[in-house]
């Protein structure tokens, strides 16, 4: 898979929003069509170098996150491929009607860049913290859902959601998170990533908790002699159902990690999957059903249960939980 | 666009009683749906596909075609008959409107129906939708015209003050937004319901050209649409006063009929309404 050695103390950090800010400026390179569109965030959501390579492909309209959408849908009618960006709260959050009837039931080719997702947003507080942002995209027909785990397979995602026809949502963070994947890790839209692998526990994760999660099993197998199989598993939808259930029976039970609530997020739909096709115990990682405050981003996912102590503690209540032969 | 002869004006005003009897006959036949907007919006759509827009009903993703967005979805039935009565679909499948399995659904869908050109029903989204294809015009350096029909009411949404901001920004000459001005909604009078006045002067404030005419007027329609269409360095609007129901009596200016269909009675009326209104159309015509 090509990862970094992610037990090296040194392991570089790089916010995810770079990624995107990077791989958008290939993508409009690439293509003329490709456009960013931003409503008055632009440093923040990394539009500022695309502004500078793409002048002419960047439009600026200020804070309206509901015209961000549908401006977009009547330039994706005539052939625009518009990348939207703002924070996640504000879009989708504030244009989710926009979002579903005008990128989804009309299908057009409207791409959200999601930034500053999660409660690692830090200290910006509640009000800026997307956490149900995976939720009210999933549950919409057409629509791809991205979570990548680091920067560098932010810019991976950011150039093939470019090429990738249909709705689509990219979520990202704003916090430096550590970078655990090369130029040479592959990445597909829709294909779950085995990062470790180990036949006791399957840790289900996306975004900048799969990092987590390979310190968390290291922890598993160096201490308790758990082992386990860590899923990055990065398209929340369409969601690798196969690679689920492969995990799924490989180890008899699963863990999700997600920087999300628990409820109705990407750990809801693994649940979802198996549930339905192969039971298997499952152990949730994520806020549970409260929000978020300010605070420093460290701080923060300790606090909401997201740490590498948590994911450890879900993982031996997994394996406990594991059907006995 | 070439002037309108007086031919011409009278083929426009017969066509738009066609299309009233369209929207008549396929709300009877489904049993639902809404017709004081659909009936005074008549004549503005006869005179867009008759006169004003460049398009080909037989070729209706023809790239460099005007769009037309009917940002208040739920007139949908005027748009339907328009479009039937100008050869992008038999009248007859206007019989199928909000049935199972139609093209013609309760609201539109471009998914469904390619020609509505988007998908509409949720008040406020068709000018920031017409703002993105006109800027998207501007920027590959297209000539097409965006033309977007709104109603009054859905002037309370915030989006559609977004839109009109944006529009004026990009000084977008390339769309025209036309505002049925019929003064009513579902609970009443918009006046009451949430006062729209002055609005010509809050889209002068906006940095817009605006443009007012009876909308209901056929000639002095398609005048002021000519002129507004023409005009160079922001974007217009018409607004288009219109009398609700307009064509059949008993629904003209009643805001009860906003949101119901006629039963068969009713129907039957409307329709020799509208037939004795065709005969005198052809009774004034110049010969």
């Amino acid at each position: 898979m090509h990862l970094v050695d992610y037990r090296d103390g040194e392991i570089k950090q790089v916010p995810t929003r770079n990624g995107f800010g990077e791989g958008l400026i290939e993508a409009g390179a690439r293509d003329k069509n490709v456009l960013g569109i931003c409503a008055d965030l632009s440093e923040s959501t990394r539009f500022e170098g695309f502004r500078k390579a793409h002048p002419e492909q960047y439009i600026e309209i200020g804070v309206s996150e509901q015209m961000l959408v549908a401006m977009a849908g009547g330039l994706a009618a005539v052939g625009k491929i518009p990348w939207i960006a703002s924070y996640a709260m504000f879009n989708p959050g504030r244009s989710w009607e926009q979002v579903r009837t005008i990128m989804a039931l009309n299908e057009t080719n409207v791409k959200i860049a999601g930034a500053h997702a999660g409660v690692s947003v830090g200290p910006d507080g509640a009000t800026h913290q997307a956490i149900e942002d995976i939720a009210i995209m999933r549950v919409i027909p057409h629509m791809i859902v991205v979570v990548p785990c680091d920067s560098v397979q932010t810019k991976k995602a950011t150039l093939a959601l470019s090429q990738t026809w249909g709705p689509t949502y990219l979520r990202f963070g704003r916090e430096k998170s550590a970078v655990i994947t090369t130029d040479e890790t592959p990445f597909e839209v829709g294909k779950a990533q085995i990062f470790r692998d180990g036949g006791d526990v399957a840790i289900v994760a996306c975004g900048i908790l799969v990092y987590n999660a390979l310190l968390a099993a290291d922890r598993l197998s160096r201490g308790f002699g758990i082992e386990c199989r860590v899923v990055n598993n990065h398209t929340v939808k369409p969601m690798d159902e196969a690679a689920i259930i492969d995990a799924a029976q490989s180890c008899g039970t699963v863990v999700t990690v997600e920087e999300h609530q628990k409820h109705a997020g990407m750990g809801s739909r693994v649940a979802e999957i198996l549930a339905q096709r192969h039971p298997t115990p499952i152990e949730m990682v994520g806020v549970e059903d409260t929000f978020g405050q300010s605070g420093d981003p460290a701080e923060l996912i300790e606090f909401y249960g997201m740490g590498v102590d948590a994911i450890v503690a879900a993982a031996r209540r997994a394996h406990e939980r594991r059907p006995k032969p | 666009m070439p002037t309108l002869s007086a031919a011409g004006l009278t083929e426009l005003k017969l066509k738009a009683n066609d299309v009233r009897q369209g929207i008549i006959r396929s709300l009877l036949a489904a049993g639902s749906g809404h017709s004081a907007g659909p009936l005074d919006m008549s004549d503005v759509f006869a005179a867009l596909y008759g006169h004003l827009m460049r398009h080909d009903p037989k070729n209706p993703q023809w790239p460099d075609r005007d769009r037309l967005l009917l940002s208040c979805g739920h007139i949908a039935p005027v748009r339907y008959s328009a479009m039937a009565n100008f050869g992008y679909f038999p009248v007859e499948e206007l019989l199928t409107l909000r049935k199972f399995g139609t093209r013609l659904q309760g609201h539109p869908e471009r998914v469904r129906l390619p020609a509505v050109e988007t998908t509409s029903g949720p008040l406020g989204e068709g000018l920031a939708q017409g703002v993105g294809m006109a800027l998207g015009a501007k920027m590959d350096g297209k000539a097409f015209h965006v033309w977007v029909v709104t109603s009054d009411a859905e002037h309370q949404c915030g989006l559609h003050w977004e839109a009109v901001m944006t529009g004026a920004k990009f000084k977008l000459d390339n769309l025209t937004a036309i505002v049925d001005r019929n003064f009513i909604q579902i609970d009443g009078s918009t006046e009451d319901v949430m006062p729209l006045e002055p609005l010509a002067d809050k889209y002068r404030a906006f940095n817009w050209e605006v443009f007012e005419c009876d909308g209901n007027d056929m000639a002095a329609f398609v005048e002021t649409a000519q002129r507004a269409a023409q005009f160079k360095g922001k974007p217009h609007v018409i607004i288009a006063n219109t009398v609700p129901g307009k064509g059949v009596s008993f629904m003209e200016g009643d805001y009860t009929w906003h949101g119901k269909p006629p039963n068969a009675a009713q129907a039957d009326e409307a329709l020799r309404e509208l037939a004795a209104e065709r005969e005198r159309i052809l009774a004034d015509a110049p010969r």
